[in-house]
């Protein structure tokens, strides 16, 4: 690029130039505007941007080593179970909360701001640029980085045509041609930076205005979009109970289809969910298949399938002949792979006493070595396995939250066993509970599913921002800023024939010549170049 | 959705990839030979000849592009005897063996989504498989104008060893994906990140030789050479990077809910794309040209690699094509 810069006389003034030796001056005395200009200049310049840039992606490198809250919970918990001290100090440096994290929003604002500070000065020179002409040639043509010249009855009209036809910008004077083109460039660069601070907006508006939420729903069960329907609901700071899109829907039927023979044996290859969907109250029912790529869209807000299991139903009799519970149990997934599944069953209104249950559930149930385990995830020989069943108070009144999925275990401590590892029980077979505490009937199979619901107001404007910035990008790393000066005559004998031209290009490290002979050859009217 | 896999197909896709591996290798030590023995060759002077060749005899062309200075101690040294009339041929043939290898890539690469009726990107084996292909072709159609021949040695025993490495250590047979999988954004989204990575590669190689060559190897491609291929692969590869990530964001947001989640595959997709903008960024301020410039590209291209390997390996995720978490 030096000698671009030499061959230019009063072009750097133009444009800002990106390198170092614009560096800002430290101000020797201690005026607050001038360090203020200094932060400013400095905040701005290419070097800075640069450092910024790095440490933006350093920043972002402990949020892919430890887990994330709100990427993966139970991990977090995990760790904080496993190496409480650790944790404790890794939260405290939000290294659970990365892109959430003090020090990193003071990166990426002081990156934002610094791009500002570099879009907002470069645009108005640009516009400004946009409308100013070509300059007048430099003295000596041949001295240029690319050059020509031949003998040839050129008109300087003539020449400005054939440039013009070729969309450079065409200035002429006495004696010579000046034309320029590859604009395009800079305003690609500059759509590019913008698009970019525009999807750091979107972003930002999409989680200031924007809700997630996480729900397990049974089948035969439904869902009505309030926040109290949701296991676990997330909103944006500016998001209201009430502006929630006020849907429906029942999960009329869940179906997984695994490949069933061969080495991938087990491999899901589907999953549907047949639902009927309100789009409002009052507003007729309608079908809607939910897949995995394929949400559920009413007006924006859009609900994904994003897990599945097994929930079988218990009817649970407790000791006095009451039907204490009847219904499905959601149990989790301990082994993905064949869906051996966990469940537990709560039942405080048991008399006389509260019971819980712990069971195994089995997909496709065959025994091994005395014990039972499951080869298949998909339900070919469900049956439930009772781990432990204990009768005792189960600590639910003490008013410390429970996970509906676990025993409280110091609640279990104190409670009385009464059945360990039974024998798994097939659907509609039916286990009594010893000392008279009642009995446990497996009464069928449904299945669950988990669904995400999100509202993202901001996700159409990231597109459009993203889409918005590929193509600045492609502009400003394809397109050429290129000059060429045309001069006729040489400077004692005008009109003579004899033809220089020159050309140069602002753009380090691209190839001008085979372009500029194209240049010189269209202009020389020797050469033949109707083809063109 | 299709089960089947034709089997027939299947294995003659392996065996494709096998014979792709021994034709880069053989290809690999036939640009060795060319370098080792063949004519000491000046890119910058081949090409202004070529150039200068199709003109009218009436123009003189001067100079050259900026940056190309004439004064590469290369340029200047003597001319050598003349190279043994074998080593003469070595070049062309090791590039013919290249196409031939490049040819047998694809019909791999084709054979195995006919085997199974899908695109044959579900996962890493394949994946690789696709990215070795990306980086020969980004070679070989760069040569068809550059004529950057020198890096052939390097760019096909890269591939060769990523191709070897696939086989011997990620293979899985061919069979149907995962219903995460089943979108035809994976044909978008991931078509995009091989291309790219096929054009990162190629300036990794480029980087990789940049640094570890010394002033005194003649026979080596100049820095200057290296540095205007690295930087051309990286202009056309980042903004498909850039559309790879985007593409991805919109498949994350059909899939799983959110267009961007920060798992630890987006996390290194996004520290990859800063550390190219980077890149970018430090060719164009000064002090940072050349050598600074080439350690930022590898650094990129390690985030690069280490998205592709590491995170699957290391951190897991929901890229990690396992259980979608609840
Ligand atoms: C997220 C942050 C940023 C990204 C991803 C980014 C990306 C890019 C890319 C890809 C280019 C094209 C390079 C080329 O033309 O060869 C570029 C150019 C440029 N960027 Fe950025 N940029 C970022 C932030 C900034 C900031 C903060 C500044 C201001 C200090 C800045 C100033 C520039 C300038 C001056 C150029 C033009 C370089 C030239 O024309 O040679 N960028 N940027």
């Amino acid at each position: 690029m030096e000698e671009v810069k030499q061959a230019e006389p009063g072009r750097t003034a133009g444009r800002r130039e990106p390198d170092g030796d614009e560096r800002a001056v430290r101000p020797g005395s201690f005026g607050v505007v001038a360090w203020a200009r200094w932060f400013w200049r400095t905040l701005t310049s290419m070097r800075t941007a640069l450092i910024l840039l790095f440490l933006f992606a350093l920043a972002s490198v402990p949020g892919s080593i430890w887990p994330q809250r709100g990427v993966s919970d139970a991990k977090v918990s995990q760790y904080f179970s496993d190496s409480p001290a650790l944790a404790e100090w890794l939260d405290r440096l939000w290294l659970f909360d990365v892109f959430r994290a003090p020090w990193f929003a003071a990166i990426y604002l002081l990156l934002f701001l610094s791009l500002i500070g570099c879009v907002l000065p470069r645009a108005a020179t640009h516009l400004r640029e946009l409308r100013k002409k070509p300059p007048a040639p430099p003295r000596n043509l041949l001295r240029l980085p690319q050059n020509a010249s031949f003998e040839g009855d050129l008109t300087v009209e003539e020449a400005a045509k054939r440039l013009r036809r070729m969309r450079f910008r065409v200035v002429t004077g006495p004696g010579w041609v000046s034309a320029e083109k590859g604009y395009l460039r800079e305003t690609g660069n500059l759509i590019f930076h913008v698009a970019l601070l525009g999807l750091l907006v979107a972003v930002g508006a999409g989680a200031l205005y924007g809700y997630r939420g996480n729900v397990l729903v049974v089948e035969g069960e439904g869902f009505a979009n309030t926040v109290a329907a949701y296991d676990r609901y997330m909103p944006g700071q500016q998001v209201s109970a009430e502006s929630l899109e006020p849907f429906s829907f029942t999960l009329d039927d869940f179906q997984a289809t695994y490949i069933a023979q061969g080495e991938r044996r087990g491999q899901p290859l589907d999953f549907e969910a047949r639902l009927k969907v309100t789009d409002a109250p009052g507003a007729g029912q309608r079908d809607y298949t939910l897949k995995v790529n394929d949400p559920l869209d009413v007006n924006g807000t859009l609900t994904y399938l994003i897990d599945h299991g097994y929930a079988p139903t218990f009817k649970i009799t407790d000791g006095r002949g009451q039907v204490a519970f009847d219904g499905p149990v959601p149990c989790l997934v301990v082994q993905p792979a064949t869906f051996t599944s966990e469940c537990v069953i709560k039942v405080p209104d048991a008399q006389p006493e509260q019971l819980g249950l712990l069971i195994g559930f089995l997909p496709t149930t065959v025994p091994m070595n005395g014990e039972w385990i499951s080869v298949f995830p998909g339900a070919a020989n469900p049956t439930a396995q009772v781990y432990g069943a204990f009768a005792g108070d189960l600590g639910l009144r003490n008013g410390r939250p429970q996970s509906v999925y676990e025993l409280d275990p110091t609640s279990l401590k104190k409670m009385k066993p009464l059945v360990m590892k039974a024998d798994p029980l097939a659907v509609g077979k039916k286990l009594d509970l010893p000392n008279g505490m009642g009995s446990i009937e497996f009464t069928g199979l449904r299945q669950w599913i988990a669904l995400q619901i999100t509202h993202d107001p901001g996700r159409m404007p990231a597109l459009v921002a993203s889409a918005l910035s590929v193509i600045g990008l492609v502009l400003s790393l394809t397109v050429r800023r290129r000059r060429v000066w045309v001069r006729i005559g040489d400077r004692q004998e005008k009109d003579s024939g004899h033809v220089e031209i020159g050309g140069l290009t602002r753009t380090e490290g691209s190839d001008f010549s085979e372009e500029f002979a194209g240049i010189v050859a269209a202009l020389n009217p020797g050469v033949n170049n109707d083809a063109r | 959705m299709p089960v089947e896999v034709d089997v027939g197909l299947a294995t003659l896709s392996d065996q494709l990839t096998l014979a792709t591996v021994l034709l880069y290798i053989v290809a690999m030590i036939g640009y060795a030979l060319d370098l080792g023995f063949g004519r000491v060759r000046s890119t910058a002077k081949a090409t202004a000849k070529a150039r200068t060749a199709g003109e009218p005899a009436l123009v003189t062309v001067g100079g050259d592009a900026a940056g190309v200075s004439q004064d590469t101690p290369r340029d200047e040294a003597p001319e050598e005897k003349a190279p043994p009339a074998w080593a003469l041929r070595a070049a062309p043939v090791a590039l013919a063996l290249t196409w031939l290898g490049w040819a047998a890539n694809l019909a791999a690469i084709l054979t195995r989504g006919w085997a199974i009726g899908r695109w044959p990107w579900g996962n890493m084996y394949e994946f690789v498989v696709a990215m070795c292909f990306a980086a020969v072709s980004a070679f070989l159609f760069m040569h068809l104008r550059y004529r950057n021949l020198f890096l052939g040695a390097f760019v096909t025993v890269a591939a060769a060893l990523g191709l070897g490495f696939a086989v011997r250590y990620l293979y899985v047979q061919a069979g149907p994906v995962v219903p995460a999988l089943n979108s035809y954004w994976v044909a978008i989204h991931v078509s995009a990140a091989i291309i790219a990575s096929g054009l990162f590669i190629m300036a990794g190689v480029a980087g990789v030789l940049f640094l570890v060559r010394k002033d005194s190897a003649v026979r080596l491609p100049s820095r200057q050479d290296l540095e205007r291929v690295a930087h051309r692969a990286i202009v056309v590869g980042f903004p498909i990077w850039t559309f790879a990530v985007i593409a991805g964001a919109l498949w994350a947001d059909k899939a799983w809910g959110r267009y961007w989640g920060w798992d630890p595959k987006e996390v290194w997709a996004f520290i990859t794309w800063i550390a190219y903008a980077a890149y970018l960024h430090a060719r164009a301020t000064a002090g940072f040209r050349g050598r600074a410039a080439m350690i930022v590209q590898l650094i990129a291209f390690a985030c690069l690699m280490f998205n592709l390997v590491g995170v699957n390996i290391f951190l897991g995720g929901l890229h990690s094509y396992a259980e979608v978490p609840g």
